[in-house]
C-alpha cells in the first residue's frame, strides 16, 4: 500500500508531521517511464483494478531529491510551534528569523495607500508594468545608490525581492555552471543551486561541486581566495547573513581582482549596507573594475520593514560580459520579461516613497531603531563571556559556543528561555559550533530576551 | 495626439533593453576584460522578436510616422477599466495600518495568507475538494509558470496548444527541456505542439500524439478565446490518466466563460490526480500590475515514486519565493468578499460585452470570428493571408494594434487576436474604423 495524503496532511503545511525530515519511501516499485515515450496514445477507459493510490508516470526531479530537508526558516517555525504545542503559555520570544518588526514610517504607507486608491480612478488605474520596473523607482534607486559609480537607471531591476531575484538569477546561468559561497552563507544561493541541477550529492554536510568559502573569526570572515578552486559564480553577502561581518574596502579590491583573473562572475548580495556604521563599502561598484565582475542584488526589506510588501532590485551593469562577450544584461531581461512580471505597482510607489528625502530619513530612524536593538544583544553575550562577532555593521549576532552543536544550544535556547534563535550549522558547516541572534524586535522583547539569556547563562 | 489610453497601454510593452545596438557590442567588448562564464545554450535558443516588445517596437514606429493618429490597442492583454473601490480601500487601509504596530506585518508565509487560500478554495472550487492547503497564492500566473518548471527540471517533455500562450514554450527552452528551433515547421524540437483550430473544434487530436510528462492547457483559451467542454475535458483527463502525465490548467479567464463550461479542470471527476491548476487575479480583478494569482496542487497528485507534487512545489516556493505582496493579497481578499465579487462582475461585464461588439463587428463583416463569447480574445481567420501581414494592414489603415496569430505558434498563422481591454469609448470606435476599413 502506497503511503498517501491522509485528511491530516491537508490541515496545515506547518504542522510538525508535514515538514518533519523523513524519509519518503514507495513500498512498491513503479517502472519508471518518464523518458519520452513515443508510444500511440489510444484514448480507450481503462477498467479500474487496482487497490492502490492512482500515480503519474512523471519522475520527480532528482534535483528536489538531493535537498536535506526543508528550507532552514520553515524548519525553525515548524520547530516554534511545536515548542508552543508543548507549552501554550510560553511567551515565546523570536530573534530567529530577520523578520522586521517596526512599523513602517507613515510617508511611505501614505503614498501606498494612495497609490491604491487611485487605482480605483481613471486617471489614476494602471495595468501591467513594465517588468523591469517603473522608470522614476528604476532612477530613483540609481541616484539613491550608485550616484556617482557609473550605474544608471537602465542597469536597474526592480523585483519583489532579493530571495526571488537569487532564483531568477540560477534560472539565467543554468545548470552548467558552479558557485561559490561563502560558508556560513544564507541558505537560498546553495539551495538554488541544488535546484537548478548545478550540484551533485550532499555528503559530508556539503553539496558537491559547490565551493564553499570558509569564513571565521580566524581568517576575519574574509576567505582565503587562494585556498579556493574556480567557479563560475561567486555568492557574497556583505554585511553579510548570518555572521555579520561586513568586508572591508582592501578585501573587496581583492574579491573583484580575483573574479577579474579567474573570470568569474560575483553576485553581491548588499541587502544590509544601510546597517553599515564605518566606511565598509557599501556597494560593490565602489570597488574599481567591479561594473565588469559583479551583479548586485539589494532589497527595501530591511531598510523600509518591507518583509512582507515586497521589494527589492538587482543591479546588472552594461559592462558584464559572457565569454562570447554576449551582454548579460539581456539575457537577464529575457529571464526578468518570461519569468516574472514586474513588483506590485502599490510595493513600487512605497518604495519611490522611501527614497524621497524625507522616507530616505524615516528609513534611517528604523535601522538606528534595530542596531540600538543589536548593541543590547552583543552586550548580554558580550558580559557572559562569550565570543560575539556582527552587529557593528549587521543586524545579526553571531554568537560562539565552542565545542558545542549549534541545533543543540538553538533547543536549548529555545526549551529554557523561550528564544527562538538560528542554528549556525543551517547556514553551512562553517556555523557549526554559533548561533545567530538577530536584532528585529519591539525594544521590551529584546531586553526581555536579554534578561532571559543572562539568567541561563549566568 | 498621444492620449493617455495610448500611454497606458504601453506599460504593457515589455520593452528591449539599450544593450541591442550593434556598434554597442563592439564597443564593450573591446573594453571588457575576458569572462570565462559562458552563457546559458538553453538563452541561445530563445529566438529573438518576442512577441510583445516586437509589437511595441511596430507601435512606437507606427506613432513615430503618425504622430497625430489615436492609435487604439486591442493588442496586449492588458486591463483597462478602474478597480472597484471596495477593493482599492481594503489595500489602502492595510497599507496605513503598516505604519501602527497592531497593523504591521512582516514576511507572510510563502504560501500565502491563510484566510485568503480558505476563500479562493471555498469561492473557486466550493464543491470541488480542494483544501486551502493545496491553495498556493502566488504574484501571477507567469511567476508559478516560471516555478513549476523549475519543479519539474529539465528532463521533462512538455506538449502545449497550437497556438499557445508564448510563456509556457518560452520557459520549457530556458530550462532546457527543448532542441533548437525548427525555421521550417516555426516548431521547437522536443515540444508537442498540439494543433488547436476550427476543423477540430479547438481540441486536439490525443490520438496522434505521443505521450508527454506534461500537458499545458488553457482554458478559456488565450489566444483562440474557446472554453473547453466538459467532454473535452472529460477526454483530457483521460488521456492523462493513461499516459500518466500531469495537466497544467490555466483557468485564468474562467471567470469570462457565459455558458455551463467548466470553470476549472476539477470539475471533472478524476482530474486531482494529473492535473495542477493555475490562476490569477489579473483579468479577473484588474489586478494585472498589482499582482496575485494561485496554483493549486492536489494532495492526490503524484510522481511515480508516490512522492507528493504538493510537498517539492511548497519547497520551491519556500526557496524561490517569499509570498506575494501583503498588500495585493489584501486586495484579494475584498475581492472575494460578497461586495468585491459582485463589483468585479460588472467590470469583466464591461469587457465581455466590449468582446461581443468585436466579433460582431467582425462577422458583419463576412470575416470568420472564434473565441469572444467565453474570453475576452476574439479569434479572426483571415484566410490565406500572413498573420503579421493582417497585423501590419490593419495597424497601417485603422490604427489598431491587433496581435499577429503566428506568434501563438504556427497553428496562429493566419488568423489575428483581437482584444476587448480597452475602454468602451474605444471599442466603439475601433468598430467604427474596421467597419469602415473593410466593409
Amino acid at each position: 500500500m502506497l503511503p498517501t495524503m491522509n485528511a491530516s496532511f491537508s490541515v496545515s503545511l506547518n504542522s510538525p508531521q508535514f515538514l518533519a525530515h523523513t524519509s519518503f519511501t514507495s513500498s512498491k516499485l513503479k517502472y519508471d517511464t518518464s523518458r519520452r515515450n513515443l508510444g500511440i496514445c489510444k484514448c480507450v477507459s481503462s477498467p479500474p483494478t487496482e487497490q492502490t493510490a492512482y500515480t503519474t508516470r512523471v519522475s520527480r526531479n532528482a534535483n528536489m531529491a538531493k535537498l536535506q530537508a526543508g528550507y532552514l526558516f520553515p524548519e525553525i517555525a515548524r520547530r516554534r510551534a511545536a515548542h508552543l504545542l508543548k507549552y501554550p503559555d510560553a511567551q515565546v520570544i523570536s530573534l530567529g528569523i530577520g523578520d522586521t518588526t517596526e512599523p513602517v514610517p507613515d510617508v511611505i504607507t501614505n503614498a501606498m495607500s494612495e497609490r491604491a486608491s487611485a487605482l480605483s480612478t481613471v486617471e489614476g488605474y494602471s495595468g501591467y508594468g513594465a517588468e523591469q520596473g517603473e522608470k522614476k523607482l528604476r532612477s530613483a534607486i540609481a541616484s539613491t545608490y550608485y550616484k556617482d559609480l557609473g550605474i544608471d537607471e537602465s542597469d536597474i531591476f526592480v523585483s519583489d525581492g532579493a530571495k526571488c531575484d537569487i532564483s531568477r538569477l540560477q534560472v539565467l546561468f543554468g545548470s552548467n555552471v558552479k558557485i561559490a559561497v561563502q560558508d556560513p552563507s544564507y541558505p537560498a544561493y546553495v539551495d538554488s543551486s541544488v535546484i537548478m541541477g548545478q550540484t551533485g550529492l550532499y555528503e559530508n554536510q556539503r553539496y558537491t561541486n559547490i565551493e564553499y568559502m570558509r569564513c571565521d573569526p580566524q581568517n576575519g570572515f574574509f576567505p582565503d581566495l587562494s585556498l579556493i578552486s574556480n567557479a563560475d559564480v561567486i555568492f557574497f553577502c556583505s554585511p553579510n547573513n548570518p555572521t555579520g561581518s561586513a568586508a572591508t574596502r582592501d578585501q573587496l579590491t581583492q574579491l573583484v581582482q580575483y573574479a577579474k583573473k579567474t573570470g568569474s562572475i560575483i553576485v553581491y548580495d548588499s541587502a544590509y549596507a544601510m546597517y553599515i556604521s564605518d566606511d565598509c563599502p557599501r556597494s560593490i561598484f565602489e570597488i574599481d573594475g567591479a561594473k565588469e565582475v559583479a551583479i548586485e542584488t539589494s532589497s527595501f526589506s530591511k531598510y523600509a520593514g518591507f518583509t512582507g510588501v515586497r521589494l527589492g532590485w538587482t543591479v546588472v551593469p552594461k559592462e558584464l560580459l559572457f565569454s562570447d562577450g554576449f551582454p548579460v544584461a539581456k539575457d537577464f531581461n529575457r529571464i526578468v520579461c518570461t519569468c516574472f512580471n514586474g513588483a506590485s505597482n502599490i510595493a513600487q510607489a512605497g518604495g519611490l516613497a522611501c527614497l524621497s528625502p524625507e522616507g530616505l530619513k524615516a528609513m534611517q530612524g528604523t535601522i538606528s531603531f534595530y542596531k540600538e536593538n543589536t548593541q543590547i544583544i552583543m552586550d548580554t553575550f558580550t558580559k557572559l563571556g562569550f565570543d560575539v562577532y556582527g552587529g557593528k555593521n549587521a543586524p545579526y549576532v553571531w554568537v560562539h559556543f565552542p565545542g558545542r552543536s549549534s541545533w543543540d544550544v538553538f533547543a536549548e535556547i529555545l526549551e529554557k528561555a523561550n528564544v527562538v534563535t538560528t542554528p549556525g550549522s543551517g547556514f553551512g558547516p562553517g556555523g557549526e559550533g554559533f548561533v545567530r541572534v538577530s536584532a528585529f524586535g519591539h525594544r521590551e522583547n529584546v531586553l526581555e530576551a536579554s534578561r532571559r539569556l543572562s539568567q541561563l547563562y549566568k | 495626439m498621444l492620449t493617455k489610453v495610448v500611454m497606458s497601454n504601453f506599460h504593457g510593452w515589455k520593452g528591449g533593453h539599450p544593450c541591442n545596438a550593434p556598434s554597442h557590442h563592439d564597443r564593450i567588448a573591446r573594453i571588457a576584460g575576458q569572462k570565462k562564464v559562458t552563457r546559458n545554450v538553453n538563452m541561445e535558443k530563445l529566438r529573438n522578436g518576442y512577441l510583445f516588445p516586437e509589437i511595441g517596437t511596430r507601435q512606437m514606429a507606427h506613432m513615430e510616422k503618425y504622430p497625430y493618429a489615436e492609435v487604439i490597442s486591442l493588442g496586449v492583454g492588458d486591463t483597462t477599466e478602474p478597480i472597484p473601490s471596495v477593493i482599492t480601500k481594503a489595500m489602502a487601509e492595510y497599507a496605513l495600518a503598516l505604519s501602527t504596530r497592531e497593523g504591521y506585518r512582516g514576511y507572510g508565509a510563502e504560501q500565502g495568507d491563510k484566510r485568503l487560500r480558505e476563500a479562493i478554495a471555498e469561492k473557486m472550487y466550493g464543491n470541488m475538494g480542494i483544501q486551502a492547503s493545496e491553495v498556493f497564492i502566488s504574484d501571477g500566473a507567469q511567476c508559478d509558470i516560471a516555478r513549476l518548471q523549475m519543479l519539474f527540471g529539465s528532463s521533462m517533455t512538455i506538449a502545449v496548444q497550437d497556438p499557445t500562450f508564448p510563456g509556457y514554450v518560452d520557459m520549457s527552452i530556458i530550462m532546457g527541456q527543448t532542441g533548437e528551433y525548427d525555421d521550417k515547421s516555426n516548431k521547437y524540437k522536443g515540444i508537442e505542439y498540439l494543433r488547436c483550430e476550427p476543423r477540430n473544434h479547438f481540441f486536439p487530436d490525443f490520438s496522434k500524439v505521443p505521450r508527454t510528462d506534461i500537458i499545458f492547457f488553457c482554458s478559456p483559451n488565450n489566444p483562440t478565446g474557446q472554453a473547453a467542454s466538459r467532454e473535452q475535458l472529460k477526454e483530457l483527463v483521460e488521456v492523462a490518466k493513461v499516459n500518466g502525465s500531469i495537466i497544467v490548467y490555466d483557468s485564468a479567464y474562467s471567470s469570462y466563460i457565459s455558458d455551463d463550461s467548466p470553470r476549472s479542470i476539477y470539475e471533472i471527476p478524476g482530474a486531482k490526480e494529473v492535473a495542477i491548476e493555475i490562476s490569477s487575479f489579473s483579468k479577473f480583478a484588474g489586478f494585472t500590475g498589482v499582482r496575485l494569482g494561485w496554483a493549486v496542487v492536489p494532495s492526490e497528485l503524484s510522481y511515480s515514486s508516490g512522492f507528493p507534487v504538493l510537498r517539492d512545489f511548497d519547497r520551491i516556493v519556500c526557496t524561490s519565493f517569499n509570498g506575494a505582496s501583503s498588500v495585493s493579497q489584501i486586495g484579494g481578499l475584498a475581492c472575494l468578499s460578497d461586495e468585491g465579487y459582485e463589483a468585479i462582475k460588472d467590470v469583466i461585464g464591461v469587457y465581455k460585452e466590449n468582446a461581443k461588439i468585436i466579433v460582431d463587428t467582425f462577422t458583419s463583416l463576412g470575416k470568420e470570428v472564434y473565441g469572444g463569447v467565453n474570453s475576452p480574445y476574439a479569434w479572426v481567420h483571415f484566410p490565406g493571408h500572413k498573420s503579421w501581414d493582417v497585423f501590419t494592414e490593419i495597424l497601417e489603415e485603422t490604427h489598431i494594434i491587433t496581435v499577429p496569430g503566428c506568434g501563438f505558434g504556427p497553428g496562429g498563422e493566419g488568423f489575428i487576436r483581437v482584444g476587448a481591454f480597452n475602454s468602451r469609448e474605444r471599442i466603439l470606435e475601433a468598430s467604427r474604423r474596421l467597419r469602415s476599413f473593410f466593409g
